[in-house]
């Protein structure tokens, strides 16, 4: 695994690299057992749906052909519902679209038909097993207690086989080589270092740092600095003027007019611009500070 | 300090692109592949390696972690878009064919070999006990699956219970979607049940050979072997070979998890478990052949000749099938 792969993995338990063919690793999240728990639950849902109105409508319909048709629909429905969908969309069913879920191959390769059949083809020993387990009659209870028993304690723990692993991986995801993840919504937001720079275009810069006033912090530092500015809601503007006085304070900035003219809004702009453009001159140079006690 | 930083005009630059990308693959996503012109799906993956080659320049020279966030995210997303499940299904379906699913059978035969020995197994273990003491016959095959076949029944009634017809010709097509389901679903059981650890897997084929050698023994105790060869003949193979084909799939996954050698077992499990998939396609589609022929044939062809002709020249042509075809194609 890359260093890329590593950093990208250290800084969210649920965040995984892809390595696309093209060599350069794609970070993505992994699904949570809450949300696949969604998918799954919707989609069931549509499921049951689906086969109620099919043995309806062959009990209306009536007949060989209506019966031989009932029977095959049933079991095209039961075995390849999840299959078909996540074969057509990409590794997306209904449920998964709703949930902005989706499968793909853990190894960065295309989504094979072989793998999208083989998770769901667990799905029987996974989910319907135990489930038509535990809504099994009296009878079959009373015939053979123990082995009821015995039979739902071991699929159960089949079916709890995400909550196991740190990948949140079900049976079928192991025999398949894949993963849940959440789909990525992109969102580009506007620069904050271009916002000042605009300012200064018109005025000239109005917030002036030393070089050593540059050195007190790291990446870390800067990206929880764009958090703040990027903030919206109650208590920002509180929020920032926080900052902007304990920045003031570590860093020993002076205003040149005596603090008659001083923003807090616009000196965290400034302190950003300045401070992103001191760290990542250093970048260019392979030096990468990540925190205030990286020295 | 007016100068622009290098990171801004680096996206300043290139934002045209990432735009004109995400706004294709939200397309693309919404209303798939299909909606997009011609135009757009030629320009589709130089958008994307675009970004790609952006995404690596930006983590090099950029600390603004929104859009590192964005690139990443529209990275990740063009990535499932351009290199999702792409083949045409018609290409698919005969890749297959040609050799896909006769090549991962053959790669699996030591686990066809065991499922075929258990099986075997089960039919003399209770061939033998049921012919030694007939009060076995019941553990072996539960009632309501005897349907009147048992030692208690007389020996006329049994022959005529291998005879055709006796069902409306109108109900066959049922009887054999029936049949169909509910044999594939024991099948998918077996392959599934591989995961854990393959007993499961093993202990359901074996109860499927004791019920077959608990018949064997009924209906040669009276003299109807050659009767019951040629009623079972006729399905029996093609859905036996169907059934042990489902147990290999599963013990193949169980072999990953047990003896994954030096692999990482998940890499093992994830590798075996596409060949497993693909092995288990092709049980269906022989239970679905064996649903046909059971529902139809064995109903429609009464002769004793026929029967047997008719299941063994389908079961010789499948194993033929598997062994031949597609041995010059490599995956």
């Amino acid at each position: 695994m890359s260093d890329l792969a590593l950093t990208i993995e250290s800084a969210d338990p649920r965040m995984r690299a892809v390595v696309t063919p093209e060599g350069v690793a794609v970070s993505v999240r992994l699904a949570s057992v809450g949300e696949r728990a969604t998918a799954l639950v919707l989609d069931l849902l549509i499921l049951i749906v689906a086969l109620i109105v099919v043995a309806i409508a062959t009990a209306v319909a009536g007949g060989h052909v209506g019966r031989t048709a009932g029977i095959l629909l049933m079991f095209v429905l039961r075995v390849f519902y999840f299959a078909g969908f996540e074969l057509a969309w990409n590794g997306r069913t209904p449920g998964k679209r709703m949930a902005s879920l989706r499968v793909i191959n853990r190894r960065g390769g295309p989504l094979t038909p072989a793998a999208v059949i083989g998770r769901n083809l667990m799905r029987e020993v996974e989910l319907f097993l135990p489930l038509s387990l535990a809504l099994a009659g009296d009878a079959a209870i009373a015939a053979g207690p123990w082995t009821w028993i015995a039979t739902l304690t071991w699929v159960g723990v089949l079916a709890a086989l995400p909550l196991f692993n740190r990948d949140r991986l079900r049976a079928g995801d192991m025999v398949a080589g894949t993963w849940v993840v959440v789909e990525p919504k992109p969102v580009l937001l506007p620069d904050l270092a271009a916002v000042r720079s605009a300012v200064y275009a018109a005025t000239g810069p109005d917030y002036v740092f030393t070089a050593q006033q540059l050195v007190v912090y790291g990446v870390k530092e800067l990206q929880v600095l764009e958090d703040v500015l990027r903030s919206s809601g109650q208590g920002t503007t509180a929020l920032q003027g926080d900052v902007a006085r304990r920045i003031v304070r570590k860093i020993g900035y002076v205003h040149p007019d005596g603090g008659g003219a001083f923003n807090e809004r616009a000196f965290l702009e400034a302190f950003y611009a300045a401070q992103r453009r001191r760290l990542e001159a250093e970048l260019a140079f392979g030096r990468r500070r990540r925190d205030k006690n990286d020295r | 300090m007016a100068l622009e930083l290098k990171s801004a005009q680096f996206r300043r630059e290139r934002e045209g692109v990432w735009r004109e990308l995400e706004t294709m693959v939200a397309r693309a996503e919404r209303h798939g592949m299909g909606s997009l012109d011609g135009d757009s799906l030629a320009r589709l993956p130089t958008l994307y390696r675009a970004t790609l080659s952006g995404l690596s320049v930006a983590r090099a020279i950029s600390l603004d972690r929104n859009l590192l966030d964005y690139l990443e995210a529209l990275c990740a997303r063009a990535y499932l878009c351009v290199y999702g499940v792409r083949e045409r299904p018609s290409a698919l379906l005969a890749a297959f064919f040609a050799w896909r699913l006769p090549a991962a059978v053959r790669g699996a035969w030591r686990a066809i070999v065991l499922a075929f020995i258990v099986i075997l197994a089960g039919v003399l273990a209770a061939w033998f006990l049921t012919a030694s003491d007939p009060a076995y016959y019941d553990s072996f095959i539960a009632k309501n699956v005897q349907q009147g076949r048992s030692f208690d029944a007389s020996t006329d009634a049994l022959r005529a219970s291998l005879g055709g017809g006796g069902k409306d010709v109108d109900e066959l097509g049922a009887f054999a979607a029936y049949l169909f389901s509910h044999n594939a679903q024991i099948g998918i059981l077996s392959f599934s049940l591989g995961f854990a650890l393959g007993v499961p897997t093993l202990a359901l084929i074996f109860t499927n050979g004791l019920m077959l050698g608990a018949f064997l023994a009924l209906f040669a105790s009276r003299g109807l072997l050659v009767e019951l060869g040629g009623w079972l003949s006729i399905h029996g193979p093609t859905e036996f070979l169907a059934l042990i084909l489902s147990a290999a799939a599963g013990l193949k996954i169980a072999g990953a998890v047990l003896f994954a050698g030096r692999e990482p077992r998940l890499v093992r499990l994830a590798r075996d478990g596409r060949d497993a998939a693909v092995i288990m396609m092709g049980a269906v589609m022989l239970f679905l052949l064996a649903g046909l022929l059971e529902g139809l044939g064995r109903q429609l062809v009464v002769g004793m000749a026929a029967r047997y002709l008719l299941g063994w020249s389908v079961f010789a042509a499948i194993v033929a099938y598997f062994c031949l075809a597609g041995r010059e194609r490599r995956p």
